[in-house]
């Protein structure tokens, strides 16, 4: 049962990088054998204050106490040794070693080559180079662990040959191996399917009962109402409250995550659909190292709908877009960007017959971070005659205008106006530039991947009132995304995607959210597509 | 006393953020433990400073006599530093390292003597010398382009092969022009050599405003046409500029080729600048295409940076003879050149100060709050 006593409290902490404050006097009380969530948009200070807690960083002020007694946690072996262990959001395993394998990494049991018996004692050196590893001991207290908390892990099998969802039990048993009493989820549910997510919350709602204190750090508002106690929230490195989850309503917590009251309904008028602008036929994309990644994709998008391609990250969707974008030469198949041909164009060509594409990775493909707002709000135009000036020139202070309106129309926030550097801008106003400057190219067919991954709130709801506007122009939209929600909210058609082949596609509101989960898993397919037998 | 110390405070934020006063502060570094480092050799180190001096405005020892020629040499050696130094400032503008200068240098001049030696002499030789050693530079810069753009081979190695492939190769080909003994051919004809200007006792000729042009061409290029965008782009953010339809590999070609065109010039200029009568051949390398490395990183990539290092650099060739005469070992200019170029790292730990002050700006604000 859940105590009064206090598992982990962590006052007045405060931690700062340069240029920004993540943790300014924040306050955590965890109490023991409860289940806390800690909420926050992404760049609240979350992922700092836990790190802090696990001792990957040093707080520059503040006390932690664990169960009463203050702790100075140095590095994360003390935190281990406290009995505090961490399932993140990026497992950290070795692929092709088995499950026990990467259980024990670091505390191999171990037996020596020259262990002899003295007096009746067993002389066994544990340290030492000529040791041997006996993992038999070590299987049999996973196995036991495994069955203890319901968790169903082979220890014998190999990390590449299990799911996403049980790589991710695989962290939850390291945890338990090295008998923590304290576990964090550093946003556990972002590569799982939604089947997975329910079984993460059975599991976790199972530690809890076996005596364990849980921190969930999530932005999902759905999850923490389903299995947590209690929930503390952050916003922009400040402490904002703590509640019992029974008392408040999802719209109350996202109040205060947000500081404002949030819609989550995107208002859509009904889609006023035109000729096919993007038709994939029977596409195959292998990857870099020649694996087959899409494997005869075929699917349409007409303009003034949006279509939404759902699916669990690396199922070829990076292939699919970069085949599109022309990055890569499919191996065969046909794209056809309005009724045209253009596996073998290059990509100037098809942004100049109309292909706008907002990548994925905003970073790498989307910005040139070294250059100024204002040249990188022509980086895909810069060479028309609107901007020329004599003697193959650059006209500067039209660049200037451009990116000046764009500024004031898309509400990007920088430093220096037109002149500040790209790579000095927010996550969020990046975005936005990189948005700004496909719509002010008015593409026909417009590939949008990821569009809102690491953005705040504010600027999600933004984008993506954006796109749906662009939508009611008239252009045809190509929308992948891993956050089903967004799918859901956002398409007019989806279509799922597993292991490179699209195996189904729906009108928006005919399926549920477990239905196509199922789908994206690979579980189940559905060939025919219902809307167009309709049509 | 609070003033003095805001003050100070901001003179050290304007210091850490220009590139420019970071390139100085390198410089004087070098000179202060090339300094320490004569003294401790027990030599007199005012003596090191005086042939710099000469060599700067041409005061001749101490006897108050003027004689401009140390200036014209001066000015004549900084030639190639400037030129070989554009070489890896465009390239490194485009996301390259050019370590091929030397190669690019050997081969225009190769290509000038070859032109001196084999066409017949008229008026206006040295043009049609130029020319074709830049066309030589800019091919041979230009191969390594390609095969980087198309077959992703590491210019790195590409060029410093192609060094050697140029050294050895000058060799066979100029023992076969007309004269060639084992280490010069015949003598250049008259028209060949590039007209001497300003001071006649030396060697600077019109090719100083010839690098002059080339600095000009280099800003102009990279900061104001939209190749130079391209190219900047390319150099700043391979796959963003890719993703946005700019063509990589036709860019990383063309500015491996423009690059070598600078170091081709280079070697045009030092066969012709009047130093040698005939056409060379080359038993090792001349080191400038590798001194254009050091004088690009000093200069910071940019022309005007360039130019001035370029004009340091052959500073300090030109008082190596001066400081023999003072019983200065000369090799303590290369000790300077070298240090210069090691403390160029300290622009990465100025790098690291600035976080530090920034992180203490904001713990300051927040305590304050």
């Amino acid at each position: 049962m859940v105590t009064d006593d206090y598992a982990i409290e962590m006052l007045g902490i405060t931690k700062t990088f340069p240029g920004i404050i993540a943790n300014d006097n924040i306050t955590l009380r965890v109490k023991t054998n409860e289940i806390h969530a800690l909420l926050g948009e992404n760049g609240a200070g979350k992922s700092t204050l836990m790190s802090v807690l696990f001792g990957a960083y040093s707080a520059d002020s503040g006390i932690i106490k664990i169960h009463g007694q203050a702790v100075q946690i140095k590095d994360p072996n003390v935190a281990t040794e406290l009995g505090i262990g961490m399932v993140h959001q990026h497992f950290k395993l070795v692929h092709n070693y088995t499950v026990t394998e990467n259980i024990v990494l670091g505390k191999e049991p171990r037996r020596s080559l020259f262990a002899r018996t003295v007096n009746d004692q067993k002389i066994n050196p544990k340290k030492g180079n000529f040791s041997i590893v006996s993992l038999g001991s070590a299987e049999k207290k996973v196995k036991s662990l495994s069955d203890r908390y319901g968790l169903s892990v082979d220890p014998k099998a190999k990390i590449e040959d299990i799911t996403v969802g049980m790589q991710q039990r695989v962290e939850i048993l390291k945890t338990l191996y090295s008998d923590s009493d304290i576990i964090i989820f550093d946003e556990p549910t972002a590569v799982l399917t939604p089947q997975e997510i329910d079984e993460l919350m059975q599991i976790i709602l199972r530690l809890k009962k076996e005596g364990k204190t849980i921190i969930l750090i999530t932005h999902k508002l759905k999850e923490i109402k389903k299995v947590a106690d209690r929930c503390s929230v952050l916003r922009r490195g400040k402490y904002i409250g703590t509640v019992n989850v029974q008392d408040e309503s999802e719209e109350d917590l996202a109040t205060m995550m947000v500081g404002r009251p949030v819609s989550f309904e995107i208002e859509k008028q009904k889609a006023n659909l035109g000729r096919k602008m993007l038709e994939v036929n029977d596409l195959c994309v292998n990857d870099s190292l020649g694996a087959e990644k899409v494997k005869n994709c075929s699917f349409y998008v007409q303009s003034g709908e949006i279509l939404g391609i759902a699916g669990i990250d690396g199922n070829g969707q990076s292939e699919l877009l970069q085949a599109l974008s022309g990055l890569t030469t499919p191996e065969s198949g046909e794209i056809l960007l309005d009724g045209k041909l253009i596996n073998k164009m290059s990509i100037r060509e098809r942004i100049e017959d109309g292909l706008g594409y907002i990548p994925e990775d905003r970073q790498k493909y989307g910005l040139v971070s070294g250059m100024t707002i204002a040249e990188n709000c022509v980086l895909k135009d810069f060479y028309g005659n609107k901007y020329s000036g004599k003697l193959g020139t650059l006209n500067f202070s039209h660049m200037k205008s451009n990116s000046d309106a764009l500024i004031e129309q898309f509400d990007i926030r920088s430093g220096q106006g037109s002149e500040t550097l790209a790579g000095s801008l927010s996550g969020g106003n990046q975005q936005k530039v990189i948005v700004a400057r496909e719509i002010s190219l008015s593409p026909a067919v417009l590939l949008v991947a990821q569009p809102t991954r690491g953005l705040d709130v504010g600027a999600i709801e933004y984008i993506r009132k954006r796109i749906v506007e662009e939508r009611d122009k008239g252009r045809a939209i190509l929308l992948i995304s891993f956050e089903l929600d967004e799918i859901m909210n956002l398409c007019d058609r989806i279509a799922t995607i597993s292991k490179g082949t699209i195996v189904g596609t729906f009108k928006a509101g005919e399926v549920s959210a477990n239905e196509i989960g199922l789908m994206m898993a690979g579980v189940k397919a559905r060939k025919e597509e219902a809307d167009e037998k309709k049509a | 006393m609070k003033r003095k110390l805001e003050r100070r405070k901001s003179f050290i934020d304007w210091f850490i953020n220009s590139n420019g006063a970071t390139s100085v502060a390198v410089v004087f570094l070098g000179f202060l433990f090339g300094t320490i480092l004569v003294a401790v050799v027990g030599k007199n180190p005012f003596n090191m400073f005086k042939a710099i001096f000469v060599s700067m405005v041409g005061q001749a020892n101490n006897k108050g006599i003027w004689n401009f020629r140390y200036v014209g040499e001066t000015l004549a050696y900084s030639i190639p530093y400037v030129l070989t130094g554009l070489t890896m400032a465009f390239a490194c503008r485009v996301g390259l390292f050019n370590i091929g200068g030397e190669g690019q240098y050997v081969i225009g001049m190769t290509i000038a003597q070859m032109v001196a030696l084999l066409v017949p002499a008229f008026p206006g030789l040295w043009v049609l010398c130029l020319v074709l050693a830049v066309i030589g530079g800019a091919i041979w810069g230009g191969i390594v382009g390609i095969l980087k753009a198309k077959f992703q081979v590491s210019e790195v190695v590409a060029t410093i092969m192609l060094n050697y492939v140029a050294l050895y190769g000058s060799r066979l080909v100029s023992l076969q022009l007309p004269g060639a003994t084992t280490y010069k051919t015949a003598a250049l004809p008259s028209q060949a050599f590039l007209s001497k200007m300003i001071i006649p006792t030396s060697n600077l000729n019109i090719s100083f405003i010839i690098m002059i042009g080339a600095c000009l061409l280099y800003w102009f290029i990279m900061e104001k046409t939209k190749l130079g965008f391209g190219f900047r782009a390319t150099g700043l953010n391979k796959d963003a500029a890719r993703c946005s339809g700019i063509n990589v590999v036709k860019n990383i070609s063309l500015a491996m080729a423009i690059s070598g065109a600078f170091s081709g010039l280079a070697g045009a200029c030092v066969l012709l600048g009047g130093a040698f009568t005939s056409g060379r051949i080359l038993a090792a390398q001349d080191n400038y295409g590798f001194m254009g490395i050091a004088v690009a990183l000093v200069g910071n990539n940019t022309a005007l940076g360039t130019f001035i290092a370029g004009i340091l650099f052959g500073i300090l060739k030109e008082s190596q003879s001066l400081m023999q005469n003072m019983d200065i070992p000369k090799e303590i200019t290369f000790i300077i050149q070298g240090l210069i170029v090691v403390f160029i790292a300290l622009r990465s730990g100025l790098e690291l100060v600035k976080q530090l002050r920034e992180k203490q700006k904001v713990r300051k604000e927040v305590l304050a709050k």
